[in-house]
């Protein structure tokens, strides 16, 4: 179980890194969502994946039974999905009022900030 | 249908668990705090507590907003008041703990403010008060709509979280706070500019703090923990089975990038010159540094071993970091983009003193750190009051500045020389402990990056002074602009401060020696967590 979750996470990450290397930022923003999920999943692998036995401590012992699933990660993970859904939801309005206040979603082309044609510094007094 | 019920009631023996949890029989106290916190322990929780419900108070006083400056000033000068009194409670009585909930650790989230935590927080709130009354002058009626002040609020909760907590994940938690709050601050304003510089800062600065929390959730898949103190205590027993390493690398990445270390340190240069000075002053003198002292805190203190093996390549991104850095600096001629490079030269410096290690390589970094801070914090204040009195960011028609306000000018040589690490300004002595530190394990080429770092600043910082102050100005002035206290009593402050550093740095000197020494051994920092022993 634990290795096809690892090969589907592998997948996720290919996939993110691949549509965030593009400089199109619609593509970035999706390859951002990919990232969060494999983010999440690869958590959630972290802390076992099973249902044979029931996460609940059994009585007069201090820890769960050995096969049992943690239940940390995925409270972790709930933490996680709530932040980077938050994060996706301002980068997305971000980017739509990039596009609209600077005419474009190519990447290359947003160089408002550090303009390309920038004369040298004085080199002399 | 009764006859399910009962056969899951059963099954899951739910009877038997209810009776437990509600019988007196039950013993909690190998799972609960029984004492109550002490009024010292109540400090460590305080600054975060604080700053957020300031920033709920402003939020609330939303409309009409004009007395946000007012209780937003009065609160930061009270996070300052809270952190330095956390400061001393520290000094005197080593790290303070305080878990949430009263949970025992490792299960409960333990806030510990140990040297390092609390000398970051203070010096934090510092700069963020001096910041605060600069920004009386910067953040007009329509920024104070768009919420300037709640946002900063929110931003010091982040900052003192990240700096003052004691478990892992958490310090992601803080890390995504302040970087919300960051965006809404760079974005505050709305300029093409901005939006641009805010969309590569956020996109990379998330990609940052993913790679963080993927550090993380294999660091908990390791260790079945992620309380701080328990995480250094288990790493020796781990350390042979376990790629710690690697985990390690991974944290480093994640931080460098945090702190802007070349080769990703490109979402720094593209942003920190397009919002409002007040927030670039901001960003300039807190942000980077939480990475470096979140690099400082795992990879000196969690990991000492690993950054030991890591400490090659840590020293080679410093070196390059301090050299690209002063080089990019060199081949601007706006004002803000200049000091945006100078910070990335000086994460450099910090880097290369936690790749050197020992007390005067982690204690310089520290101080280094410290030192930053202030200064970059004092250049981006005097950087907003030149291009307000000469109406020009840029030191190809700044001039003449000199002639106008020698009280001003001087101030801003001061930091200059400050920033440059030339005597007897703060940046000479962590300068000094980070060469000897490095000369004694035999370094020798980190010293000359060291040197031609600090050289080639001193040009930098010569040639915008050169040119935007000594030159004769015939230009127009930006109106008849008079430097009131509130525009020029932030920059002599902490240009004051600076210099007040430098000439007397002993008693800083030793509390930062304290505090590199109870990052590499962190015994006191770890029975503050479990008083006890605690479970291992």
């Amino acid at each position: 179980m634990e290795a096809w979750f690892a090969l589907l996470v592998g997948i996720f990450f290919s996939v993110a890194v691949y549509l965030m290397l593009s400089k199109f930022i619609i593509r970035m923003l999706l390859g951002v969502a990919v990232l969060g999920n494999a983010v999440n999943l690869l958590i959630f692998t972290g802390g076992r994946l099973t249902r044979d036995v029931p996460p609940v401590i059994p009585e007069g012992a201090d820890a769960l039974a050995a096969p049992a699933a943690n239940a940390l990660p995925q409270a972790l993970i709930l933490t996680a999905i709530v932040i980077s859904f938050s994060f996706f939801a301002f980068l997305l309005v971000l980017s739509w009022r990039a596009y609209s206040d600077l005419a474009t979603d190519n990447t290359d082309e947003m160089r408002v900030a550090e303009p390309v044609d920038e004369p040298v510094p004085p080199l002399g007094y | 249908m009764p006859n399910r019920w009962t056969s899951l009631s059963r099954h899951l023996d739910i009877d038997r668990i209810m009776a437990a949890s509600i019988s007196p029989s039950a013993d909690l106290s190998a799972a609960l705090v029984h004492a109550p916190p002490t009024a010292a322990a109540w400090l460590v929780i305080l600054p975060v507590a604080w700053c957020l419900a300031i920033g709920a108070l402003l939020v609330m006083l939303r409309r009409p907003n004009g007395l946000h400056p007012t209780i937003a000033i009065l609160g930061l000068a009270g996070l300052a008041l809270i952190d330095g009194l956390l400061l001393k409670a520290v000094v005197e009585n080593g790290p303070l703990t305080m878990v949430m909930g009263r949970w025992l650790p490792p299960f409960g989230i333990a806030f510990t403010a140990d040297l390092t935590g609390a000398l970051f927080a203070f010096t934090a709130a510092l700069v963020a008060l001096v910041a605060g009354v600069f920004s009386l002058t910067d953040i007009n009626d329509s920024g104070r709509r768009y919420g300037f002040y709640p946002l900063l609020m929110l931003l010091m909760a982040g900052v003192s979280g990240a700096f003052l907590t004691g478990d892992i994940f958490n310090l992601y938690v803080w890390f995504e706070v302040l970087l919300i709050s960051s965006f809404g601050l760079l974005v505050l304003g709305s300029e093409p500019e901005q939006i641009d510089g805010t969309v590569k800062y956020g996109f990379l600065n998330l990609v940052g703090t993913t790679l963080f929390l993927i550090a993380t959730g294999y660091l908990y898949a390791v260790f079945g923990t992620l309380n701080m103190a328990d995480i250094a205590r288990k790493a020796d027993v781990l350390r042979n089975s376990a790629p710690l390493v690697t985990l390690a690398g991974l944290f480093m990445l994640a931080f460098a990038m945090k702190a802007a270390a070349f080769p990703v340190n490109f979402w720094l240069s593209a942003s920190y010159h397009t919002p409002r000075v007040v927030v670039s002053a901001l960003f300039g003198g807190l942000l980077t540094k939480v990475g470096v002292y979140a690099l400082v805190r795992v990879m000196v203190m969690l990991f000492p071993v690993e950054r030991e093996e890591l400490s090659f390549f840590l020293a080679v991104a410093g070196a390059l970091t301090m050299i690209v850095g002063v080089l990019g600096a060199l081949a601007q001629t706006d004002l803000r983009r200049i000091l945006g490079y100078l910070i990335v030269s000086g994460i450099g410096v910090m880097l290369a003193g936690i790749a050197v290690g020992g007390p005067g390589g982690v204690g310089g970094a520290i101080f280094y750190a410290l030192h930053s801070m202030l200064v970059m914090t004092g250049l981006y204040v005097a950087s907003g009051i030149a291009m307000r009195l000469g109406a020009s960011a840029s030191i190809a028609t700044l001039a003449g500045l000199y002639r106008r306000h020698a009280g001003f000018a001087a101030l801003t040589l001061m930091l200059c020389f400050a920033v440059s690490g030339l005597p007897p300004f703060s940046g000479f002595w962590p300068k000094v402990m980070l060469v000897k530190a490095a000369l004694d394990i035999g370094a020798w080429w980190l010293v000359a990056v060291f040197l031609l770092a600090g050289f080639l600043t001193t040009i930098v910082t010569g040639r915008l002074f050169l040119l935007a102050f000594w030159r004769d100005g015939t230009q127009a002035a930006g109106g008849a602009v008079s430097l009131s206290p509130t525009l020029l009593g932030p920059l002599a402050v902490l240009t004051g401060l600076t210099l007040l550093i430098g000439l007397y740095p002993e008693p800083l000197l030793a509390i930062i020696q304290r505090a590199a020494a109870g990052l590499a051994e962190p015994s006191a920092y770890v029975n503050s967590v479990f008083p006890e022993g605690g479970p291992r």
